[in-house]
């Protein structure tokens, strides 16, 4: 109990000291998981709704595909962001391996299937007939996804929340990709692993603490988003 | 060429599959300019199949559809073909917003400038008295309100073609009547023409210029609503149309200008130029049948005892112990003053001009 009693103590310290290497972390953590999760909205959004709003041959097992990928393991997306961009591998050129831009591509592609199968249920679950009646009014299929979008924003947000959740929370992936080279590529969870295994518990407590602070500021700013003008 | 005398809407051979079965077979419609037309049927007899596939929401299997003249493709009709369409579906399907923006958005599509747009969405919340609901969110609506604000944003585009699909569903009585005399108002007004999917007679009787009788995907009967109503083309057609009066019969002689027909064991007098011997389906309106305790004087003039009353309303319905006529109406006035009563045997009579015959 004085373990983590100590750790919010320390993590209460370093916030009020406004800690350089906390700072520097947790902002890198906001950068990062920030633009994976930008990265895959425009991406999720676009082709949930676009599968959403389709009928095509074979669409029943992309949806499938989708929804596996909605628990992607982050280790697998690690794992394959590294071959990838391995110094031999065939993104090796780019030379991008344990750099915060690998880091991004890692968590987008772990966000991008969440948003996707999340955005791709809410506009399903909008009546057909809706979709009708907006081409009826004389929208063009473009204006029609536009409305039918504003229309699921409740859960369009609630994708975002979930997405950037998955990401900002992830380790595996960011451990792999990143190497949690201090103050280069070291986020708030590759941090916290490497203080736990260290013994640092008071200091691992207070990287969570931060963490779970800084999800939890976000989840309120987009629920308030979401929820505005709501009865 | 167009000419202000060629349909707006023209269908030949329109065939259209759903869930693998035809859910519509229509060999030739044409729809005038201005034309109200009214679509009747039961429940999935292809009323609103109809009115999607007019509005080009729905593949066709084949067929053609021709509007204004222009040939219009299979799938998603063009954008400004389209735009010239508005449709109104059984559910009000209002977007979460505010009314303003509901009845706003055809026009936004459209990009209306700013000042066309508050004039024509003004009009026509003022045109369906839902001007003191402009702010106030679509999902706060009641029913009928919701009913005004998706006719509103209908008309708010001016289209030529207006599709109905059943706008008066689920409404109370009162809001049903008031919202009928709205849109009667807004029709006449505009001049649009309309196609309107409905359960009820008396609203297409009210509302249109023609009336068509659907079953199974194919229109039975079309024409006049008087007409339709009058001289149904069978007995399903007589069935919807409460013609409660139907059976089977033989023309058995002629005495011009009259027809005998022998039906359900009586021999009553009806007008017609079908021959001796031809098999007819006899059909007359229970309100044409009259009741007097007293000898008729009528063309048709036949003893009864009467079964059965139902009031129903301003008027009764009346069971009778013959098979034809089985059913009259009388109005509760007449009622009175016979003083009729279950039991009686009173004289039933019809004008002969009054019964129809359908071969």
């Amino acid at each position: 109990m004085d373990l983590i009693v100590e750790g919010l103590r320390k993590a209460f310290w370093l916030l009020v000291t406004l800690d350089p290497e906390v700072i520097r972390i947790t902002l890198l953590s906001l950068r990062v998981s920030g633009t994976a999760t930008l990265l895959s909205l425009t991406v999720g959004v676009s082709l949930g709704t676009a599968i959403g709003l389709s009928q095509f041959h074979g669409r029943g097992i992309l949806v499938s595909i989708v929804n596996t990928g909605m628990g992607l393991p982050p280790v697998v997306v690690g794992l394959f962001v590294t071959v990838l961009v391995w110094r031999n591998g065939p993104l090796g050129f780019l030379g991008i391996l344990y750099t915060p831009t690998a880091m991004i591509i890692a968590q987008a592609i772990i966000a991008t299937p969440i948003i996707m199968g999340i955005s791709l249920a809410a506009i399903q679950q909008l009546p057909v007939e809706l979709r009708l009646q907006i081409l009826a009014l004389g929208a063009t299929r473009l204006q029609m996804a536009w409305v039918l979008a504003k229309q699921a924003r409740l859960p369009l947000l609630a994708a975002v929340m979930a997405g950037f959740g998955g990401v900002i929370s992830e380790v595996g992936a960011s451990m792999m990709v990143g190497g949690n080279i201090k103050g280069y590529s070291r986020v708030l969870t590759t941090a916290t692993v490497m203080e736990t295994s260290r013994g640092n518990f008071d200091m691992a407590i207070a990287l969570s603490a931060i963490l779970l602070l800084l999800a939890y500021l976000i989840t309120i700013a987009l629920t308030y988003v979401q929820q505005r003008g709501r009865p | 060429m167009r000419s202000s005398i060629m349909p707006l809407v023209q269908l030949a051979d329109l065939r259209v599959e759903r869930k693998g079965g035809f859910a519509l077979d229509i060999p030739s419609l044409e729809i005038g300019r201005g034309e109200i037309l009214s679509l009747l049927g039961p429940n999935g007899c292809g009323k609103t199949t109809l009115l999607l596939a007019i509005a080009g929401l729905l593949p066709r299997r084949s067929g053609e559809i021709l509007f204004d003249g222009e040939r219009l493709p299979r799938a998603l009709f063009p954008l400004r073909c389209r735009r010239r369409i508005a449709m109104v579906f059984q559910e009000s399907l209002l977007l979460d917003a505010t009314v303003w923006d509901n009845v706003a958005m055809g026009l936004r599509f459209r990009g209306v400038g700013r000042n066309a747009m508050v004039d024509k969405v003004t009009e026509n919340l003022e045109r369906f008295r839902i001007a003191p609901l402009r702010d106030r969110p679509a999902r706060a609506l009641s029913g009928g309100e919701a009913r005004r604000t998706s006719l509103a944003r209908a008309f708010a585009v001016e289209p030529e073609l207006l599709l109905l699909d059943e706008p008066f569903a689920s409404l109370d009585l009162p809001s049903r009547e008031a919202l009928v005399e709205d849109l009667e108002e807004a029709l006449r007004r505009t001049r649009t023409t309309a196609v309107l999917a409905t359960h009820d007679r008396t609203e297409a009787l009210r509302l249109s210029d023609r009336m068509a009788v659907m079953d199974a995907g194919r229109i039975l009967q079309i024409g006049p609503p008087e007409r339709v109503m009058d001289c149904p083309a069978g007995a399903l057609v007589a069935c919807f149309m409460g013609v409660e009066n139907v059976s089977p019969g033989r023309v058995v002689a002629r005495k011009e200008p009259r027809l005998v027909v022998s039906v359900a064991g009586h021999e009553i007098e009806a007008l017609g130029e079908l021959s001796v011997g031809t098999e007819v389906t006899v059909s007359l309106r229970p309100e044409k049948v009259i009741l007097s305790p007293c000898d008729g004087h009528q063309d048709n003039d036949l003893p009864m005892r009467i079964q059965r009353i139902v009031p129903m309303g301003p008027y009764h319905r009346v069971y009778l112990s013959g098979p034809f006529p089985r059913v009259a109406i009388v109005s509760h006035r007449d009622m009175e003053e016979q003083r009729l009563r279950i039991g009686q045997v009173v004289r039933v009579s019809f004008e002969a001009s009054k019964v129809h015959l359908s071969p």
